[in-house]
């Protein structure tokens, strides 16, 4: 199965002070990889600089073979990667449809008015309604009056209209019941299996993470200290109590 | 009656120009957190440009066409040069730097064609017609009425039916989550910076005719006007804009009809203190969010 990410020895922070030390990954295509550590492991660093939002220092990221460079995240946008930052990034004045549209909104050209892009958008737009049926109950609401899971839902729905090949979720369980990260956890898998999608998923509900993922990476103070297959993760009791606190 | 019915068609004809001034001020409100204190020059200048082409082409249309085009174009190099610069830095920064560029381009344009009010023609009888017997509208207040009713109906079209609307609206709520999504903010902000001077420089083309005539400090009061219009409905909303200006115009015509023309600018400043003792973040505004 061939890399759809890689990452070596990347380096960043803010305003010049380092917070990834020399992080190395490797994401194959089609696979979810959980990145699991406590608060401050640079979990959001790590998704932040992969998006384009912060400068790397130093090392190199590739995305399906080609360096990313110095893209803008405007433009890594429209190579296929999507990022639902962490508090899910819902715009609160805009409807669930224009959330939804937005997300797709780069493929239309300067009027999107009407054409054959606008007519794919709605489409995929209607995916996710069939995908979230609640949230096609509130098209016309705006995101500021959903419920956190709906708000969740939209935020994921809205990335997936972008049509990324490569999805950043940023705790997408922050602040949900229990039933809905299950529901949630259990679509990332589906969709990761039926459009082989790839997803590098940060999550401080590690057993939830680490139950859908294939791959995880453990980071603690922004390096990585354990890497490798989900479930030999979620199985090594000394790992679990070091960093993962159960 | 007559005189309140003249008043009011007056006051709302006014107030129409006022409105339009008003949402470009708040097009730039929403997507900077900037109040534009240069719009009126800018407005001036696009109305010189529009003078020198009417004379010379000796088409009023072709200048009012010059108009908004270097209104556009305008908007966009003082965004690109000048407001660009002090984004994210504290807000009087900005407020320092419009207020330069208000001096450096009233410098300029005295310089060009001189201090002297320079008669602006209207594009359409600016007498009253008679109606029911009643002296009450002119050909240029429907035209200037009509003008801004179309403006407000596109850039509704504009914002809620078009990608390029909503990419504007959504880089003015959530620059950063509108990167995330593809957005380029930058030439979002720069184009909402062009349409705001296209709206401001086709308001100094229907206002400036009513005048004494055009000087580089033409539209100083008028902007005065618009700024209280934006105050009054709340810096955030375009229909709060359009209400305010509509609601400036009348009661500066009401009083300057009732009470004498001297009175009028102390009417607006009544109006200013009354609405930021009330509702200080206007009438139209939004529940506030506060932090606990």
């Amino acid at each position: 199965m061939s890399d759809l990410l890689e990452v070596e020895g990347l380096t960043a922070g803010y305003h010049g002070v380092p917070v990834l030390h020399g992080i190395d990954l490797r994401v194959p295509a089609g696979t979810i990889c959980a990145v699991l550590g406590a608060n401050g492991a640079g979990k959001t660093t790590l998704l932040r600089a992969l998006s384009g939002l912060i400068r790397p220092s130093t090392g190199r990221i590739a995305f399906d073979g080609a360096d990313l460079g110095d893209l803008a995240t405007e433009r890594l946008v429209r190579r296929g990667i999507g990022h639902v930052p962490e508090g899910r990034g819902v715009i609160a004045e805009l409807t669930v449809e224009e959330n939804l549209m937005l997300g797709g909104a780069w493929r239309l050209g300067w009027a999107g008015v009407w054409g054959a892009a606008r007519a794919g958008l709605r489409r995929d737009v209607a995916e996710v309604y069939q995908l979230f049926p609640p949230l096609a109950a509130r098209r016309r609401q705006p995101g500021h009056q959903l419920s956190g899971g709906e708000r969740q839902m939209l935020a994921l729905g809205r990335a997936l209209v972008g049509r990324p090949r490569l999805l950043l979720l940023d705790e997408p369980s922050l602040g949900l019941a229990p039933r809905v990260v299950a529901q949630t956890m259990a679509l990332l898998r589906q969709l990761c299996e039926q459009t082989r999608l790839t997803v590098l998923l940060v999550e401080q509900n590690v057993r939830s993470a680490l139950s859908i993922a294939d791959q995880g990476v453990v980071m603690s103070l922004g390096r990585v200290v354990a890497a490798g297959d989900a479930r030999r993760l979620a199985d090594d009791a000394d790992l679990r109590h070091a960093y993962l606190g159960f | 009656m007559d005189r309140f019915l003249f008043l009011t068609v007056d006051g709302l004809t006014h107030g129409a120009v006022y409105s339009a001034f008003a949402l470009a001020l708040v097009l730039i409100w929403r997507g900077t957190r900037i109040v534009n204190f240069a719009q009126g020059v800018l407005a001036v200048a696009t109305s010189y440009l529009a003078y020198t082409v009417t004379g010379r082409s000796g088409s009023y249309w072709l200048g009012f066409l010059a108009a908004l085009l270097a209104g556009l174009v305008l908007g966009a190099v003082v965004e690109r040069l000048v407001m660009h610069r002090v984004a994210g830095a504290p807000p009087l920064n900005a407020v320092i730097v419009a207020l330069g560029l208000v001096l450096v381009v009233q410098g300029v344009l005295g310089m060009i064609y001189g201090n002297q009010y320079l008669p602006f023609p209207a594009p359409f009888d600016r007498s009253a017609m008679t109606v029911g017997g009643v002296p009450l509208v002119s050909r240029f207040d429907l035209f200037v009425f009509g003008t801004v009713v179309l403006l407000m109906i596109v850039l509704a079209l504009l914002f809620t039916r078009t990608a390029i609307g909503l990419r504007m609206r959504a880089a003015a709520f959530a620059p950063s989550v509108a990167r995330l999504l593809g957005v380029r903010v930058g030439r979002m902000l720069t184009l909402g910076w062009a349409l705001a001077a296209l709206v401001g420089a086709l308001a100094g083309m229907l206002v400036i005719p009513t005048g004494l005539g055009l000087h580089p400090t033409a539209m100083d009061t008028v902007f005065v006007s618009a700024f209280t219009a934006v105050v009054v409905g709340g810096l955030d909303s375009p229909a709060g804009a359009v209400v305010g200006g509509m609601l400036v115009g009348l009661v500066l015509s009401y009083v300057a009809g009732y009470l004498g023309a001297g009175t009028a600018p102390l009417a607006v400043l009544a109006l200013l203190v009354v609405v930021l003792l009330v509702r200080p973040a206007g009438l139209f505004s939004g529940p506030q969010a506060r932090r606990v």
